[in-house]
């Protein structure tokens, strides 16, 4: 199935939701949906499903006009936050559920039902209650409910965002194999840019209900066409200083100059906005043409293996990452090192001007 | 430091353990006290062992009265649990003046002091001027509770209906407050019917509520006696003498302090017996251990 949104636009009440969208989603394509709260994944996901009609615009599946279809109608499964699975039925009974109303026979049916129980690793749990059950093993059965009916569309809302650390990760990592090669339109929601990169596939950008950017994941990371993009396809937040380019360097507002580096070179002179990302801004010289900026530590955050430096500089909050686990006085002045070849261009409005070139792929963390 | 045994726990539960002793404990003992012996008068006692459970427990009367008193619980709860139930399913769900108004509405009853309620019913019930009463005449029927022991029946049920069928519909409608949209909104994904919703859906989430709700109507109607007390006083004949009626009378009518201990005991006990009982039993319904 094709799914194509066509300018739709939720409004309830004097609140624009929705405001023009308009999205093409491919048959077995993986669709991240990035964006903060409130910035209208949910009410998209209900339009998508048929939970909700636009006020606006049209839906259409393979080219046939969906829009006022109730859910219960459309080929859709949806995974929610919260754990949602029938109260007073066993796992097993849950995950038959959706099969019981489509009238498959018995033996399909148990077939089914231990083979997507078996996918989700939760095939010695069938006759369990869910309130018998950890979280994680709820949102299997919950994601199991989903997968079992087979429908083209599968919509996910956040599932992962209710649980520990550790178990997101592992059911993260699972997701991404359940999902290949099954010829289902799934939409990811998700408010963690972290969730996009590992997840792949395309993403799509919202922001206060605008559609901003949709394409292959790697590329909106690496151009993203706004600095409201960028802000939300990094975490940390980007770094953003102001400056003003010239023939032959970046002046930022503290009176540093910044050498130009080949993908900011040639663009029209004037004020800008320098949009760094956490993991280029680093305490130690990465390359000879980096430039060091004065910054004063107001907190250094250790996460796993990483170390998140907190600062100000010229009075912009600024993140560096550092690598490791690196212990900073609070209050103390370091040098950042920012990398010319790093950095994003974007102009006052907040469109791309420049992009640093990519490099091959090399974990280090997430930016 | 380390010692496993810290007397001064003792000091912190004091408190508590003297409310209990003063307001439940020693009273309790005292009836007890009372149950085993024939009291004339102060100081005049006389120890009679199990004489008067043994009276207790052969009267048919207090027979009458616990049987009459379990056919009023079970048709109270069988009328407002489902009552409030489909009450707090038709309420208004959400912020604004309807609910604000239909919350208020429905906790009006229960606000209400219990003999006033006797009182408002005493008065609505009556044939000649009665709202109540008079319209049912109007319509032909032969209603009179006080002299119909079947009327006073129903009306003495249509009373505790009207006063507590809002604490049902209120703790009903807490329960369904609580469940998370995401739940209706995957059985319309589903494609699921409205019974389906209700009887999969809420009806499960609803259950701790459901138990409290009723737990809380069957040991108030089971020791009810303000309300009827002041409608009928118990009567046409003993129509509607319920057991705590029937204590009252023994104890305070006739001053058999005796019998009426060792009865308490028994009311006691069956209360006691019938909760736990209800209790076991409701709360392993639908968690698979009752299977």
């Amino acid at each position: 199935m094709t799914l194509r949104l066509e300018d739709v636009s939720k409004r309830v009440g004097a609140a624009l939701h929705l405001d023009g969208i308009s999205l093409a989603l491919e048959p077995g394509s993986f669709n991240v949906l990035l964006g903060r709260t409130l910035a209208g994944k949910t009410s998209l996901l209900r339009l998508m499903a048929g939970l909700d009609k636009p006020t606006g615009g049209r839906i259409l599946e393979d080219g046939r006009d969906v829009t006022g279809v109730p859910a219960g109608r459309r080929d859709v499964a949806m995974v929610y936050q919260q754990f949602i699975n029938y109260p007073s039925f066993t796992v097993y009974e849950n995950i038959a559920s959706p099969l019981r109303r489509q009238g498959l026979g018995r033996d399909e049916i148990d077939r089914r039902v231990r083979g997507t129980a078996a996918m989700l690793h939760i095939e010695g749990l069938l006759d369990r209650l869910p309130g018998q059950l950890s979280g994680g093993q709820q949102q299997r059965t919950a994601i199991a409910r989903a997968l079992v009916k087979g429908a083209r569309l599968l919509l996910l809302d956040e599932p992962l965002v209710n649980l520990d650390y550790k178990l997101r990760e592992e059911l993260r990592a699972e997701l991404r194999q359940l999902f290949r090669d099954t010829g289902t339109i799934v939409v990811y929601a998700t408010t963690e840019p972290a969730e996009a990169l590992i997840m792949g596939g395309n993403t799509a950008v919202l922001h206060e209900g605008r559609l901003i950017q949709h394409g292959p994941t790697a590329e909106v990371y690496g151009q993203p066409v706004t600095a409201d993009c960028a802000a939300i396809f990094s975490d940390p937040p980007m770094n953003f200083l102001d400056a003003i380019l010239s023939d032959d360097r970046l002046m930022l507002g503290d009176g540093t100059a910044l050498p130009l580096a080949a993908h900011d070179r040639g663009l029209p002179p004037g004020p800008c906005r320098v949009g760094i990302r956490a993991n280029h801004l680093s305490v130690v010289r990465p390359n000879d043409m980096a430039v060091a900026i004065r910054a004063r530590v107001e907190l250094a955050e250790i996460s796993g293996s990483e170390t998140f430096i907190h600062v100000g500089h010229a009075g912009v909050p600024l993140v560096a990452q550092e690598h490791g686990v690196h212990p900073h006085q609070i209050g103390e002045t370091i040098a950042l090192y920012v990398d010319p070849t790093r950095i994003f261009v974007f102009a006052p409005d907040g469109t791309l001007q420049a992009a640093p070139a990519r490099v091959p792929q090399r974990r280090r963390g997430v930016a | 430091m380390d010692k496993p045994w810290n007397n001064r726990a003792w000091l912190l539960v004091l408190p508590v353990v003297a409310i209990v002793a003063f307001s439940a404990i020693l009273p309790l003992m005292t009836v007890v006290n009372y149950s085993v012996q024939d009291i004339f008068g102060p100081g005049q006692a006389y120890w009679v062992g199990t004489e008067w459970y043994r009276k207790v427990l052969e009267d048919e009367r207090l027979r009458d009265a616990l049987l009459r008193q379990m056919l009023y619980s079970l048709a109270v709860l069988a009328i407002e649990i489902p009552l409030g139930v489909a009450i707090a399913l038709c309420m208004p769900s959400g912020k604004g003046w309807r609910t604000s108004l239909t919350l208020v509405l429905l906790a009006l009853p229960l606000l209400i002091p219990w003999n006033v309620v006797g009182t408002i019913w005493q008065i609505f019930a009556r044939g000649d001027i009665g709202l109540g009463g008079a319209a049912l005449q109007r319509l032909g029927l032969d209603y009179n509770y006080t002299g119909d022991p079947l009327d006073a029946w129903l009306t003495v049920l249509a009373m505790d209906v009207w006063h507590w069928t809002s604490l049902v519909a209120l703790l009903a409608y807490a329960g369904l407050q609580a469940i998370p949209p995401a739940f209706y909104q995957a059985a319309k994904i589903d494609g699921a019917s409205r019974w389906s919703v209700f009887r999969y859906i809420q009806l499960p989430k609803m259950r701790g509520v459901l138990i409290i709700a009723v737990l809380l109507r069957f040991m108030d109607s089971f020791m009810i006696y303000t309300e009827p007390f002041v409608l009928t006083g118990g009567g046409p004949g003993n129509a509607t003498t319920f057991l705590s009626q029937f204590l009252t009378r023994m104890a305070v009518g006739q001053f058999d302090l005796g019998v009426a201990a060792a009865f308490s005991i028994i009311y006691f006990l069956i209360v006691l017996l019938f909760s736990y009982v209800f209790y076991t039993f409701i709360t392993k319904v639908g968690t698979g251990d009752a299977r």
